[in-house]
């Protein structure tokens, strides 16, 4: 059987920067999965797909700090993700896992499931909803103030089904 | 300033890498929906399973997805997760189970909206364990919503898995999709 989970592109920053940009995504897989391991000057983390800056973007979020367990949410907002609410700590990289489900599909809103370790911080799940029917076709990741860090690593990967 | 910008031409780059993980079958579920989404015959080639959903139920609200393996109607399941709903979190435990669960699908009063799983069955097919399941859930409503971060599920068989069956107390809606595949090791 042919491989079914396939890099498409991957940028490793050789110098700070505010945006990350994945384009002319191709609409021939099934699901988009986004793995990065960054550190920021600042908190924060936002995804807008399609250059959509519009408040259609909402989450639902569960987070572990290793004191309390805590949930919480936004609705209608221009943001996809969840913004870290803490800055990495010295030599610190966050993991994050984001799964864009059924992202060329022209029926359905788009669900996205993401996990995202701060190791010092919190572990944590969110479900986005991009409520649009438009084929995603591209990614914008924002620092929310200041950059990402050098050595940060921003990976894409296709997953396509039979 | 201007923001620096990093771009990249996602159509441009990246070889596969061959036979890693492989899509074993999927089911779309079609204009009337279905009461079951069954995956039969899975070959135990693969050191672990990985199951992709997009979820709607024919039901107005949102309806509870469960899976059960080789038919196996048993007490033989137990499930626990943690779930936020956007308020409070919580933890849940159930064991000796007839089933255990995939997530919530979206009812159709949600219109567009799909509940979302990506739920892994490790050592499926290994004849000298019990197997373990792990997987994230979440549906959100844009203003409500469940998160199950991580759900876990325990079959309590030795037995390879040869089957899964998926289903809610209503119908699979129109336009779910249940992606198997497999992943070497």
């Amino acid at each position: 059987m042919p491989s079914t989970y396939t890099p498409i592109a991957t940028t490793t920053l050789g110098s700070p920067a505010s945006v990350v940009s994945f384009t002319s995504i191709s609409g021939s897989y099934t699901d988009l999965r986004l793995v990065s391991v960054y550190r920021g000057t600042s908190t924060g983390i936002n995804c807008y797909p399609n250059s959509d800056f519009g408040s259609n973007k909402s989450w639902t979020a569960i987070r572990g700090t290793g004191t309390v367990a805590e949930s919480s949410r936004n609705s209608s907002i221009a943001i996809q993700d969840y913004w870290q609410t803490v800055t990495n700590a010295t030599g610190e990289f966050t993991v994050s896992k984001m799964d864009f489900m059924n992202y060329s599909n022209t029926t359905t809103f788009k669900t996205v499931l993401v996990r995202r370790d701060v190791t010092s911080a919190y572990t944590e799940a969110i479900v986005n909803l991009y409520r649009s029917t438009s084929a995603l076709t591209s990614l914008g990741l924002y620092s929310a103030s200041g950059n990402f860090d050098t050595g940060s690593t921003f990976t894409l990967y296709g997953v396509k089904s039979a | 300033m201007l923001p620096s910008l990093i771009g990249v031409i996602a159509s441009s780059g990246g070889a596969a890498v061959a036979g890693d993980f492989e899509s074993i079958a999927t089911v779309n579920v079609g204009s009337g929906g279905s009461a079951t989404v069954t995956f039969t015959s899975i070959p135990s080639t693969y050191q672990h399973l990985q199951i992709r959903g997009i979820t709607k139920s024919t039901a107005s609200s949102s309806d509870f997805l469960y899976l059960r393996v080789n038919s196996d109607t048993g007490t033989n399941y137990s499930s626990h997760r943690i779930q936020g709903d956007g308020s409070s979190a919580a933890a849940f435990g159930f064991a000796n189970q007839d089933q255990c669960w995939f997530g919530f699908a979206a009812g159709t009063s949600n219109t567009n909206i799909f509940g979302a799983t990506v739920l892994d069955i490790l050592d499926y097919a290994n004849t000298n364990k019990n197997k373990t399941m792990r997987a994230l859930h979440g549906v959100d409503y844009n203003g409500s919503g469940t998160v199950f971060a991580p759900f876990s599920n325990a079959w309590y068989s030795t037995s390879a898995i040869t089957s899964i069956t998926i289903y809610g107390a209503s119908d699979i809606g129109q336009y779910s999709s249940f992606a198997l595949y497999g992943i070497k090791g």
